[in-house]
């Protein structure tokens, strides 16, 4: 299902942006259209490209908000979603649950 | 006269002239409306319905720029589940679930899943729930939430305290089962927040309701009172309410959410009351008739669920999974019925998500 779902219409989820919209949907509430103009303008690109994995490929890598192939020396899990937070101007609560881990010290 | 190789509400392979999916289109359009009181899709959007249903190729798509996230039910119990949940019986642990959904099913979200997928039975493990959570968020980039089905049903007995209201009803105790209905709708708001808050606390992006409403109206009240109490105690938690059906049962007839009678709404209708609760995204149903084809199966979901897109300040996720949202009522519902089905709802109902 969830395949025929994808190739139909789906984002593609960190193969392009489609995370990074759905973030702004369930946290914002934001509807599609509004969304994908938000990360767009966060990402310098065009709401066209956020599902283009061409484009969204390399700047994912070069932004370090996680990829979708297992390439070593890049963020990941939490390291990754931080440099989300920092794009979208969001707050992700695993995020600030590492940070509260981490003053425990 | 040459006939279009299409699906009934089943699954199973049908031929269609063009003037039956035509009127199957104008039938399914014509029942939704008149049963939710609402417009029915325009005559342009018919006919590009009818391109949808009729083009040759197994598998159709939305044109480029109009892909939508995409969000799930059960999590990691459609790789390891039984087919109770359609899963595929693969003994792996939850954090291969989200991760294969991540990096090789291009999941744009996904949830994690108890495998009786219902806040009652949650309780008893919730420290294992937590503790998965943040195993699973310190390695996925996706939004990941909790899943689970409110569930009403499993609070009346023999499963729960409280005494059936159909049997109550059977032996005329009309008062009685209205009550055990409000009473075990209570219980569920507070057990909602309970496992909520705690799912929480462990990092969860947010928590999917869903099959809301499957126990009838109460089951719905009780799940917008959790949401609300969920709500207040987490305010930057992400909330989704999905639907079981196209129309709330009135199995208690009478009981409201701010002073409003939820039995036999529509999805335009309960999107306000999620609205209300403080959800952040709303899952439209459609339920899929058996007997019909896919084209009248999908003109009918289209309909209900662009009304409900209209009207809503949510985005919606539109629920299309087997037997919901046009898609037939199978196991594994064909790829070309589905495909269909998503690039109807996306073009035509302006869902946000599916």
């Amino acid at each position: 299902m969830s395949i025929a779902h994808f190739v139909s219409g789906g984002m593609g989820g960190i193969r392009t942006a489609g995370d990074l919209v759905a973030r702004m949907e369930f946290g914002k509430s934001m509807r599609i259209g509004k969304a994908k103009d938000y990360v767009a303008k966060k990402l310098g690109v065009t709401a066209f490209d956020l599902s283009d994995e061409y484009v969204m490929r390399e700047l994912r890598e070069d932004i370090g908000i996680g990829i979708i192939t297992g390439a070593p020396s890049t963020p990941k899990g939490i390291a990754a979603k931080i440099n989300i937070e920092d794009l979208l101007g969001i707050k992700i609560n695993s995020c600030e649950k590492f940070r509260q881990y981490r003053a425990r010290k | 006269m040459s006939k279009f190789c299409t699906r009934n509400g089943d699954g199973s392979t049908i031929y269609q002239t063009k003037e039956e999916i035509i009127q199957a289109i104008a039938d399914g359009a014509a029942d939704a409306a008149d049963m939710g009181g609402i417009k029915e899709i325009t005559s342009n959007e018919m006919e590009h319905l009818l391109e949808i249903i009729c083009t040759k190729n197994r598998i159709v798509s939305v044109e480029r720029g109009f892909e939508v996230p995409l969000s799930y039910d059960v999590g990691q119990l459609d790789m390891t589940g039984d087919n109770g949940n359609s899963g595929g019986g693969i003994p792996a642990s939850r954090l291969n679930g989200a991760l294969v959904h991540e990096r090789a099913l291009c999941s744009d979200t996904f949830e994690l899943a108890h495998s009786d997928y219902s806040i009652k039975p949650v309780k008893p493990v919730i420290a294992n729930e937590m503790n998965d959570m943040e195993v699973v968020q310190n390695n996925v980039i996706i939004p990941y939430f909790y899943g689970a089905m409110p569930n009403l049903g499993t609070y009346f007995k023999p499963d729960g305290p409280y005494d059936n209201p159909p049997d109550l009803m059977r032996v005329f105790k009309i008062e009685e089962a209205q009550q055990q209905a409000e009473a075990a709708a209570h219980t569920l708001a507070r057990d909602i927040e309970y496992v909520a808050t705690k799912i929480d606390s462990a990092g969860s992006d947010g928590f999917n309701f869903d099959t809301t409403g499957a126990a009838g109206d109460a089951d719905f009240v009780g799940t917008l009172l959790g949401v609300e109490a969920f709500r207040k105690s987490c305010p930057e938690a992400n909330i989704m309410v999905g639907m079981a059906g196209e129309s709330v049962m009135g199995i208690h007839g009478e009981i409201e959410y701010k002073g409003q009678i939820v039995a036999g709404t529509f999805p335009h209708q309960q999107v306000k009351f999620a609205e209300k609760a403080g959800a952040n995204v709303f899952g439209p149903v459609s339920n899929t008739n058996t007997g019909k084809s896919l084209a009248w199966n999908l003109a009918r979901a289209v309909t209900f669920v662009k009304a409900c897109s209209e009207t809503s300040n949510l985005p919606l996720h539109v629920n299309m999974g087997m037997g919901v949202g046009g898609i037939p009522m199978s196991e594994t519902p064909p790829i070309d019925a589905v495909t269909r089905c998503t690039k109807a709802m996306i073009e035509i109902a302006k869902v946000d998500g599916i």
